[in-house]
């Protein structure tokens, strides 16, 4: 790991997401919303791993994720690891978790659940299964799997 | 229990104990005794959308236990109309009545009203989801035509896609082993996210004629006109799945016929003359069976 993590400039501080599913990093870019906020940001994309044949890593420097942002990335690549870098050494270290439920994270597909509808509703996804990903909104029961996830 | 959202909301003895005591209720139900249970308790029944047999039944109910009911049955004549979310209106409600029956075009409207309400919320039919108070009456139905409710074979009739009694009906009847058989054209089938709750005791098919020997009860469900974009389609697709006294002369001389009512062409007037013809009675037992529900969850009795 510490060899892909130099493949580009270390970073001082902010955060190493390690261990992506290959190709998912693109979709979790646009997720963390990372052109607005003005961080400096760098995706590797394909890198050869041992565990993995390939994977993804994103650095985003001086930011640290939020729960909902971990959560989202978490339901992307359940593989993944946060590493949060301080002062160019690794702080502290996640292995990313999908939890039980996601409120307000992604929306039932079904266009006429109440969570789409109402006014100030949030949405409510609760885990049915990690492997494959399949959900099930809290609301109107609709099957969700992860290839279907659309995030707010 | 506080609320009655989906039927996986109420335990197999809670489902048998509903059952049991809307059989000695039927004498009130009827009216042929008089109750004061419900004397000072008042039930809201908030239709967002218009029903008449759930509606007038739950009043029924209420009425024939001693009770009051405010409500509405059309968001017509609501503050719906004024952009009212469905939380401000189930938190106001819920500071009028003791209990609140909801009927709304949404699904999971129900679960939303019961996260918010401090009074028990009754699914009275939200969208294409759950009924569960029409399954509780369909298992009291059966279990009083058919004398049990275990090990059956039963036939789902018509549209099961959009025919939200037939959700919860299927998955109750899994409860108690039934051999189930769903018949609907193609683009009307048994959603995926009812089967995958079932057991494996399920089969599908696209005409009644191949397993309507082998059933108990056969279930039939009203093909919607509003689903068909081609109204040639309604009308060639309705047309082979309607019921007559014919179409069951090689049912089982026990076969009973059930359906949730409105009926349109479904079945034929012909076959309310049969033995097999258990749907008034059915219509009636939501009486009973709503009586039995209140009074679980109001207390009293």
């Amino acid at each position: 790991m510490a060899d892909n993590l130099l493949k580009v400039q270390p970073i001082r501080n902010g955060t190493v997401i390690d261990h992506l599913r290959a190709g998912a990093g693109l979709k979790i870019l646009d997720i963390l919303d990372v052109a607005s906020t003005g961080n400096t940001v760098s995706l590797l994309i394909n890198v050869p791993s041992s565990k993995q044949g390939r994977k993804d890593i994103i650095k985003i420097e001086d930011r640290e994720l939020t729960e909902s942002e971990t959560e989202r990335i978490a339901l992307l690549s359940p593989s993944a690891h946060v590493n949060i870098i301080r002062n160019y050494s690794v702080a502290e270290k996640t292995a990313v978790e999908i939890p039980e439920e996601v409120a307000g994270v992604a929306r039932c597909p079904n266009t006429n659940c109440i969570s789409n509808n109402e006014r100030g509703a949030t949405s409510r996804l609760l885990l049915r299964s990690r492997e494959p990903l399949q959900l099930a909104c809290a609301y109107c029961a609709r099957l969700v799997a992860g290839e279907e996830l659309q995030f707010l | 229990m506080d609320h009655v959202v989906t039927i996986q909301d109420l335990a197999d003895d809670e489902i048998m104990s509903i059952l049991d005591r809307a059989r000695e209720l039927l004498p009130v139900a009827r009216g042929e005794e008089r109750s004061d249970a419900f004397v000072g308790k008042i039930l809201a029944t908030c239709f967002f959308e218009p029903s008449t047999r759930t509606r007038l039944s739950f009043e029924t109910a209420m009425h024939r236990l001693g009770g009051n009911v405010i409500g509405f049955a059309d968001s017509r004549t609501t503050s719906h109309l004024k952009g009212e979310t469905l939380a401000d209106a189930v938190r106001m409600v819920a500071g009028y009545a003791d209990a609140i029956v909801l009927r709304h075009p949404q699904e999971g409207s129900a679960r939303l009203a019961a996260e918010i309400s401090d009074v028990p919320v009754i699914n009275g039919g939200d969208g294409a989801g759950q009924h569960p108070t029409q399954t509780l009456l369909d298992l009291f139905t059966i279990r009083e035509e058919l004398g049990k409710l275990e090990g059956l074979t039963v036939g789902l009739l018509g549209d099961l896609r959009y025919g939200r009694t037939v959700h919860s009906l299927a998955a109750a009847l899994a409860r108690y082993d039934a051999t189930m058989h769903f018949i609907a054209p193609e683009s009307l089938a048994m959603p995926r996210r009812v089967t995958a709750g079932l057991p494996d005791d399920w089969s599908a098919h696209t005409a009644l004629d191949g397993v309507l020997p082998e059933l108990d009860l056969l279930y039939v469900t009203r093909i919607q006109k509003e689903r068909f974009p081609d109204p040639e389609d309604y009308v060639r697709v309705a047309g082979a799945y309607t019921i007559s006294a014919e179409t069951l002369r090689d049912a089982k001389p026990g076969l009973r016929v059930l359906h949730p009512l409105p009926r349109v062409g479904e079945i034929a007037t012909d076959v309310d003359e049969t033995d097999h013809a258990a749907y008034f009675r059915q219509a009636f037992n939501g009486v009973p069976v709503r009586m039995a529900l209140l009074e679980m969850l109001l207390g009293g009795g």
